[in-house]
């Protein structure tokens, strides 16, 4: 009686650690609010790739990821059967590399696959970094300025999306790709900041190609479950400014 | 057919100086067009209208931007020949973080040391060195980066051996008494032919900040 017990027991433990260990090979330490970590997140829904996220708290960093990214502490951080890999861009391709039998992230073309790291580096480097100014811009002046900045880029990446996308519906072609994710992963936080500064950046009147890839984009599949509601971002960044502000004084 | 190559460059850029090397590696003919950064061409401002930065590669007219993304370009389309990146996924996710690791964090803690003095300066030089001291950890015994082979992050980061002399003689100290294994490792980078030729004497580099510190006011 007491052998047949343990023989059940194991036979179900062993379907358990099978289900368990099927998702958690791959992990994904993250935060919904994070564009960054939203990168990921659609790049392995591409993939069809199950994974588990594991969502870090606002104010504290888990034992996990200072051990995961020592030299940077930030999300996202993909653990891939218990190796660490960090930087969102640096996911993405990971991703795309490693379940390349899935449909293709990058482009093809290496020419076409340095165009596409260029303007996800310069989404990085330049827009992104504009578009958190506004925020925090003092004066009346400065917060011109720093809407000003951030509309000219638009109209950049406007017209790069009409050069590289050759009338097809995403910056990739015919399905969305890596530039598409590098830059879709912002709309939510681009909607917040319309709100909070009143000015609209990305609609039919200033970038109608945009507006339309805007929602195509959050309409994907691998987009839509990961994308979240501008209300709720909106009142995350509420949370987050009292949060850095400190308490009371 | 046969390829046209041109590296819109300046002599001592350390971005530069990567794609130097990337080229030799690969044995791939090329062009060097020197450029003047106080006087941009116009060939510079067209090829990267939005940086207007060195380098830029201008491959068959075409120009490709930013030395990390140039060197992935080249490791790919002269694909045949002394591969620059792994081939492994997860191998070349740590190659391209530690070249993200470098541009971010090394670049700005030299540049601290030789724009500024005093406090700055110290600070720049303690950042340096912390930098040059995770780097040399993650190399461990491995004789380069990558293992055995000279590769991305190697490329990536000797350049800027070219302009350590400036930097100790600017804040008085010494990477090789900091730093041995990194010192073991730049002097085997040197040896490399590719490595050799394509970055300038350190005594060059020395005078050419020197001047540029001067010219901005500094000391």
């Amino acid at each position: 009686m007491h052998e047949l017990c343990s023989h059940r027991h194991s036979t179900e433990n062993i379907t358990l650690i099978k289900k368990a260990m099927a998702k958690s090979d791959v992990k994904l330490l993250g935060a919904w609010p994070s564009p960054y970590v939203m990168r990921a997140r659609i790049a392995l829904n591409v993939k069809s790739v199950d994974y588990e996220l594991l969502e870090e708290t606002l104010g504290s960093k888990s034992d996990l990821l200072l051990k995961s990214n020592p030299v940077h502490k930030k999300i996202p951080v993909l653990i891939h059967n218990d190796k660490p890999i960090c930087e969102s861009l640096i996911i993405v391709h990971y991703i795309d590399e490693f379940w390349s039998s899935g449909p293709s992230i990058l482009p093809s073309d290496p020419y076409d696959r340095a165009i596409a790291r260029f303007w996800a580096a310069y989404l990085d480097e330049k827009w992104y970094p504009s578009l958190k100014g506004i925020a925090s811009a003092q004066g009346e002046e400065a917060k011109k300025a720093a809407v000003d900045q951030v509309g000219e880029s638009l109209a950049l990446i406007e017209d790069t999306y009409v050069k590289l996308s050759k009338g097809k519906p995403f910056f990739g072609g015919e399905k969305i790709g890596y530039l598409d994710i590098a830059f879709g992963c912002f709309l939510g936080w681009l909607r917040v900041t319309e709100k909070t500064s009143g000015v609209k950046f990305l609609n039919e009147a200033k970038t109608p190609h945009l507006a339309k890839w805007a929602v195509r984009f959050c309409a994907d599949p691998a987009v839509k479950d990961v994308m979240p509601e501008t209300e709720k971002l909106a009142e995350f960044a509420k949370l987050l400014a009292k949060f850095r502000a400190g308490p009371p004084k | 057919m046969a390829d046209e190559v041109i590296l819109l460059d300046f002599w001592p850029s350390m971005y530069g100086m990567r794609l130097r090397i990337a080229l030799a590696e690969k044995g791939v003919k090329y062009e060097n067009k020197e450029q003047d950064l106080r006087n941009k061409s116009p060939l510079l401002l067209q090829m990267n209208p939005i940086h207007k930065k060195v380098p830029v590669l201008v491959h068959n007219g075409k120009p490709v931007l930013e030395s990390s993304i140039i060197v992935q370009y080249i490791d790919e389309v002269w694909k045949d020949k002394t591969p620059l990146l792994p081939s492994d996924p997860y191998e070349r996710a740590q190659a391209r973080f530690w070249v993200d690791f470098i541009d971010k964090k090394l670049y700005e803690a030299g540049r601290k040391i030789w724009t500024t003095t005093g406090e700055a300066q110290e600070e720049g030089k303690k950042e340096f060195i912390e930098v040059i001291k995770t780097l040399e950890g993650q190399m461990g015994d491995k004789p380069y980066f990558g293992g055995e082979a000279f590769g991305f992050v190697d490329l990536s980061l000797i350049p800027f051996y070219s302009w350590f002399h400036a930097f100790e003689t600017f804040a008085k100290f010494s990477v090789a008494a900091e730093c041995l294994n990194f010192s073991a490792w730049a002097k085997r980078c040197m040896e490399k032919e590719s490595v050799a030729k394509s970055l300038p004497d350190e005594k060059k580099v020395l005078v050419f900040l020197t001047e540029y510190r001067k010219s901005l006011g500094i000391e």
